[in-house]
């Protein structure tokens, strides 16, 4: 755009071409706004550590579909807590709702005898119930989302004592309900998956610049966006050959991506999204610019409850059943912890859900590799917080030396 | 006037954008606005000075809808209209930016200019933003208003002072608004950026806005303004052509050192200053 603005002359003229793109990343770098590229650089780190501590036992096929089976639930989870983030808002009840949407379903299903798909939905609508609630409260009230949420972690995990009842115990047995997160697929339904997932990462991204260039708009050359795809499409088609030699593409992964893909979509390009993010950036700017600020924190939080249901579900899936400990603790912590190891700010306004999942992958590989070396839980809870505060004050150092540093 | 027009010299056939007479505000025991009038006519800009508690925020406050005047009567385009809520001033075209612009730092700067009615695309589900029309018509904007900016797809966080106060300004023009109220533009700015957000509000005159101008810095009144209106206390002293009033004489009626034409004795027996309201 530099290029149809008159320039001023302190703006370092932005290239042209390839070189222009690579010299306006380390520019990027310089001030700090880094993107994903320390969360990738610190995983690489975590997966060697284990792979060397655990005799090459860490990425293996077997133990890599194991990881994106306990990505799932907990991934779901983020998704659904980046929304409100996003708002400079916190939802404390994500774990806990999701553990009592899971018990309701399991109620359902196995105490009333519903079938599985009903039970399923109606633990959704519940989801979306309790998020209605808390958010509306929230803002009807003027009560900050942490002190409604906190009584609703209280609350719901009450709540969900209470629809287990004595047993404290369900078995899920419903072919549905196991197949949500335990279903594999393999040989060629893997690969159509990764040509899809190809297709949207490599065609996405030109279309737009063909459409940018009909409306007489700079665009980046053409060998950025190709090499880009190559790089991811080779990432993803490295993980699918993996994955495949062992049980292949877990459903409850595919559903994870799917709905990263679909937020993702929801917050870069639709009106909503874009609501989202100026409401966290400045919620007084949003609210004189006619932005029904409101109604899109009650629908976040809506949306964030419901996400952590589908965890909910989704881990319930995995497990074969749910007991008193679903959804407690550590999983709400894990959730925060991803969205904020993939650069989501807590104060609103910045992140995203891709970087979300890379944290989801992160806070589970640290997991999954504790497990392997039967390091105790002890151990893993200080692991773990470590590995969450080494990242964010490199992501505070990096944001100081941007602010100070800039142009 | 300092730029005579060749419509202005046919005074019947000239209504002003907006019209304020006698606008009355109390705010319990405190009298904010008595009996103020004030207008503004299209491609022109006028000041509004005056001493801290003169009424000035008050009564662009009433003229954006913000507070209901007790009494009085506001005309849009020789029109009656009352303003409850800031949309009914929004609507008519009213567009107010305020001195902590209103800005997210977050949003790159289309997002900016945009915000609460992106476009979008037509035909395309849920609202899915047209992102290359609103890029399209962002620029020609900027352009057309000549405010520099490195990129329109840079967040509003690295632009300096004077290029966010240029991107707000822009932005009270996006929609079809016709006049656009400064609330101290040039407060936290350098010369240079003071410089560049003056030559927008000239610029906005060029495009035929009628633009108001809040300021405490007199440079600035002088440098840009046709007409300046001076209250004090909440009472309208009068309104004077800028190119013949001195800036003693504009001090000495905020401070009511001098009465102004409002108050006795009248004017022309007042000598100083040379009234235009009422053209």
């Amino acid at each position: 755009m530099s290029s149809t603005l008159e320039h001023d002359p302190r703006v370092i003229a932005e290239r042209s071409g390839l070189g222009g793109v690579l010299a306006e990343y380390r520019r990027r770098l310089r001030q700090g706004d880094i993107g994903p590229l320390p969360v990738l650089v610190g995983l690489v780190v975590i997966w060697t550590i284990f792979q060397i501590a655990a005799d090459g036992r860490f990425i293996t096929p077997f133990n890599l579909v194991n990881l994106t089976l306990q990505m799932a639930a907990g991934g779901m989870i983020s998704v659904g807590l980046v929304l409100v983030l996003l708002l400079g808002e916190i939802d404390l009840s994500a774990g806990v709702v999701s553990g009592l949407c899971a018990a309701i379903m399991a109620v359902l299903n196995i105490n009333v005898g519903l079938p599985g798909p009903v039970a399923v939905g109606l633990a959704l609508l519940a989801g979306a119930a309790v998020g209605t609630l808390q958010g509306a409260w929230s803002t009807g009230f003027g009560i900050p989302s942490f002190v409604v949420t906190l009584a609703g972690l209280i609350a719901w995990q009450g709540a969900m004592l209470q629809v287990l009842g004595r047993t404290g115990t369900i078995n899920l047995g419903d072919p549905f309900i196991i197949s949500l997160a335990g279903r594999f697929l393999s040989g060629p339904a893997a690969y159509v998956c990764l040509a899809l997932f190809v297709a949207y990462v490599a065609i996405g991204p030109v279309v737009t610049q063909r459409r940018r260039a009909a409306g007489g708009l700079t665009v980046p050359p053409l060998a950025f966006l190709v090499i880009r795809a190559i790089l991811v499409s080779a990432f993803a088609t490295a993980a699918v050959v993996a994955l495949d030699a062992d049980r292949g593409i877990s459903s409850g992964l595919l559903f994870l991506i799917v709905a990263v893909i679909v937020v993702d979509f929801v917050l870069r390009r639709v009106r909503l999204g874009r609501m989202i993010y100026a409401i966290g950036g400045n919620a007084e700017a949003a609210r004189r610019a006619g932005i029904p600020v409101q109604r899109v924190r009650i629908l976040v939080f809506t949306l964030a409850s419901t996400f952590a249901a589908l965890g909910g579900i989704l881990g319930a899936s995995r497990g074969y059943a749910v007991n008193q400990s679903a959804g407690q603790g550590p999983v709400l912590l894990n959730a925060i912890a991803a969205a904020v190891i993939g650069g989501v700010s807590l104060f609103g306004g910045r992140g995203t859900v891709w970087g979300a999942l890379l944290g989801t992958i992160v806070i589970q590989s640290i997991s999954n590799g504790m497990d392997l070396l039967s390091l105790s839980s002890s151990i893993k809870f200080m692991i773990t917080g470590g590995v969450l505060i080494t990242t964010v004050t490199i992501d505070a150092v990096l944001r100081r030396s941007r602010s100070t540093g800039a142009r | 006037m300092t730029t005579p027009d060749p419509e202005r010299t046919d005074a019947g056939a000239r209504t002003p954008l907006l019209e304020l007479h006698g606008i009355s505000k109390r705010f319990g025991a405190v009298q904010a606005l008595t009996d103020v009038r004030f207008d503004v006519f299209p491609a022109e800009v006028v000041a509004l000075v005056g001493d801290n508690g003169a009424g000035k925020s008050t009564l662009i406050k009433v003229i954006s809808g913000i507070h209901r005047p007790d009494s009085g009567s506001i005309r849009w385009r020789g029109r009656e209209v009352t303003l409850t809520t800031p949309n009914d001033s929004t609507a008519l075209g009213i567009a107010t930016v305020y001195q902590d612009l209103a800005l997210c730092d977050n949003l790159d700067v289309v997002g900016n200019l945009y915000l609460g009615r992106e476009l979008a695309r037509p035909g395309g589900p849920l609202g899915v933003m047209d992102e290359v029309a609103m890029e399209r018509r962002a620029v020609e904007v900027l352009r057309r208003l000549s405010v520099k900016i490195p990129s329109v797809r840079i967040p509003i966080a690295s632009l300096s002072g004077g290029q966010r106060q240029s991107v707000a300004v822009a932005r009270s023009v996006m929609g079809n608004n016709q006049v656009v109220l400064l609330d101290e533009p040039t407060a936290a700015l350098g010369m240079a950026q003071t410089h560049e957000v003056l030559e927008l509000i000239k610029r906005l005159r060029e495009q035929g806005l009628g633009v108001v101008l809040i300021s405490h810095n007199f440079a600035n009144v002088y440098a840009v303004a046709d007409r300046i209106t001076v209250l004090r206390l909440g009472r309208w002293v009068g309104t004077y052509d800028a190119a013949v009033t001195s800036r003693e004489q504009l001090i000495a009626f905020m401070t009511g050192a001098v009465p102004g034409t409002a108050e006795p004795p009248a004017v022309s027996e007042g000598v100083i200053g040379h009234p235009v309201e009422g053209k």
